[in-house]
């Protein structure tokens, strides 16, 4: 089985989210990275799960700078055979997947996985996209994956609720929450990681088809109204008069 | 200016379709398309938000993103729509930006109002899980825009709607669906008005009745924190954060909930937050409209009735 995971760098969760040159740029300064916790957890965890139970590879691919490499090495302490990263700015959804899905276009993977969304853009855009690019199926909000033989048995979240689907080989999914645990880098993996192959390749030409003009943050709250415990009429009152929500 | 609407269309016209529909009708002249069984006489309640035509292919039954994407790049096509709206509900996460890449469309991924009034194609999204707000620009003649559940008010237009059978050969589905584990028949979670949650605080499944009660005096929809989806006290599909659902209701009331970044980050888009909960230094407070500091045991049937003599006097 030949996998091929994307991986993306974020903000760590707790980061603060400023913005500079206008509100034009996200504020890098003293903001932690991490990779992308729907691409680690759920996809790259169950991936190596896959390979190490049935055999075959896991390969990282990112779009990105130099700055990436260290989440990227993360993902190769996790677990991963060898890494790839197109070197590009990835601003625009678009120019991400076409850049992947040239590249997995070459190489046959069985399955192309992505996490749900990163937490940064929340965009959830890049694996419907290479499905697309590449002409094979997508489930998307996968929450659990087996694999027998060269058929997937999937759960994914739809809106009615939970759908179990069954597709061959190839195809791309997007993992969501349930796919697997987290998985911490031991100190043998992060040693391997080292030395663990990363290939950086030229982007392909693209134009960005969307560009972010700028950021905004929303407005603060304007402080909580405490209300007695002992007096919900008051807030009834409240939400129907002042907030006009009931 | 041409408009594409896709939506799926179950029992009724959900609010989630009337938004895509109010939001396509301020684009321009709005063809609608769905699929699937359908009656003629809920078709036709589309005119009512200002549909001008319906377009349903009937013989396309199972939710495939690939045949989806595939018939909505015909409607496109075929009538020459500038402009494809969807609702970013988990098919319009599967569908937009497939259908985007098919036509190499520039796509806006959960916008969050109608467009700003700029030379260029500009609506605003939510990015960084809702801690910031950014202003994307679309460069390409074709726009697919994916909008977020409760992010526009539906504006009754009525228009005469009439109705064209759209059967394409789409080709075969290359996912079988095996099951599906539907939900109960309650509004889903991001499409919800008003949402009661519930986290530890609350000590026990069995105790899950008074938010229940809540929920159903208000209309709610009941929602949980993640340790309480994790240990198995609620459904998974009911956990609000960020690995669970994202959701912006107009109120949102957080019982036993301590509001950590990642539960905040799923719920932040709420127009009201109410926070319930004993210890004065939790960290919601600070992102609530109202605080009640108190026991939920108390708190939360003491405002039951107090909701339901309110409605009892309307």
């Amino acid at each position: 089985m030949k996998i091929l995971v994307c991986i993306s760098k974020v903000p760590d969760t707790t980061s603060k989210i400023n913005f500079v040159d206008n509100n034009s740029k996200f504020d890098e300064n003293g903001v932690q990275y991490i990779v992308n916790p729907y691409d680690e957890w759920y996809a790259l965890v169950r991936a190596l799960e896959l390979v190490e139970s049935q055999g075959g590879s896991v390969t990282t691919i990112t779009v990105g700078s130099s700055s990436d490499d260290p989440t990227i090495r993360k993902a190769l302490a996790i677990g991963a055979n060898d890494a790839v990263r197109v070197n590009a700015d990835p601003t625009d959804p678009f120019f991400v997947a076409k850049q992947i899905s040239n590249y997995a276009a070459n190489e046959k993977y069985d399955v192309v996985m992505t996490g749900k969304e990163t937490i940064d853009y929340n965009g959830s855009q890049i694996g419907s996209m290479i499905s697309e690019l590449l002409d094979v199926p997508f489930v998307s909000l996968a929450t659990k994956l087996d694999v027998d033989g060269t058929t997937a048995t999937l759960e994914r979240d739809v809106q009615a609720g939970l759908e179990v689907v069954e597709v061959d080989f190839p195809f791309v999914l997007s993992a969501s929450k349930g796919m697997a645990e987290q998985r911490i880098p031991n100190m043998r993996g992060i040693m391997a990681a080292r030395t663990k192959p990363l290939k950086v390749i030229d982007e392909i030409e693209q134009k960005a088809l969307t560009s972010v003009i700028k950021f905004e943050l929303p407005n603060p709250k304007t402080g909580c109204k405490y209300v007695d415990p002992e007096n919900m009429d008051e807030l009834v009152e409240l939400l129907h008069n002042e907030s006009k929500v009931i | 200016m041409s408009v594409l609407v896709f939506v799926e269309i179950k029992d009724k016209l959900t609010k989630a379709v009337q938004e895509a529909i109010t939001y396509g009708k301020s684009l321009g002249k709005v063809t609608l398309l769905t699929y699937g069984e359908v009656s003629e006489s809920l078709l036709l309640e589309t005119g009512l938000f200002g549909v001008e035509n319906i377009l349903i292919c009937r013989s396309l039954k199972e939710r495939s993103e690939q045949l989806l994407s595939k018939l909505i790049v015909k409607a496109v096509k075929d009538y020459n729509c500038e402009y494809i709206v969807l609702s970013q509900d988990q098919t319009g996460k599967a569908v937009g930006p497939r259908v985007a890449a098919n036509l190499e469309a520039g796509h806006i991924s959960g916008a969050i109002s109608f467009p700003e009034k700029t030379d260029e194609f500009t609506v605003k999204t939510n990015v960084f899980s809702g801690k910031a707000i950014a202003f994307v620009t679309v460069h390409t003649p074709i726009k697919v825009i994916s909008i977020l559940p409760n992010s526009v008010t539906p504006m009754e237009n009525k228009t005469a709607a009439t109705i064209t059978e759209f059967n394409q050969d789409l080709g075969d589905a290359r996912i079988k669906v095996k099951e599906i584990k539907a939900l109960g028949d309650g509004i889903p979670l991001p499409e919800a008005e008003l949402v009661v949650s519930a986290g530890r605080g609350l000590k026990g499944p069995e105790n899950w009745g008074i938010v229940e009660d809540l929920a159903s005096s208000l209309g709610a929809t009941t929602a949980c924190s993640r340790p309480v989806a994790d240990i198995g006290w609620r459904p998974h599909h009911e956990h609000v954060g960020q690995t669970g659902v994202a959701i912006r209701p107009n109120l949102y009331i957080a019982a036993g909930i301590s509001g950590a970044i990642q539960h905040l980050a799923g719920v932040n888009g709420s127009k009201v937050i109410v926070v319930i909960n004993t210890d004065p230094e939790a960290p919601f407070f600070k992102a609530a409209d109202y605080g009640i500091i108190g026991d939920a045991f108390d708190v939360l049937p003491r405002l039951t009735s107090a909701i339901n003599n309110f409605k009892s006097s309307q």
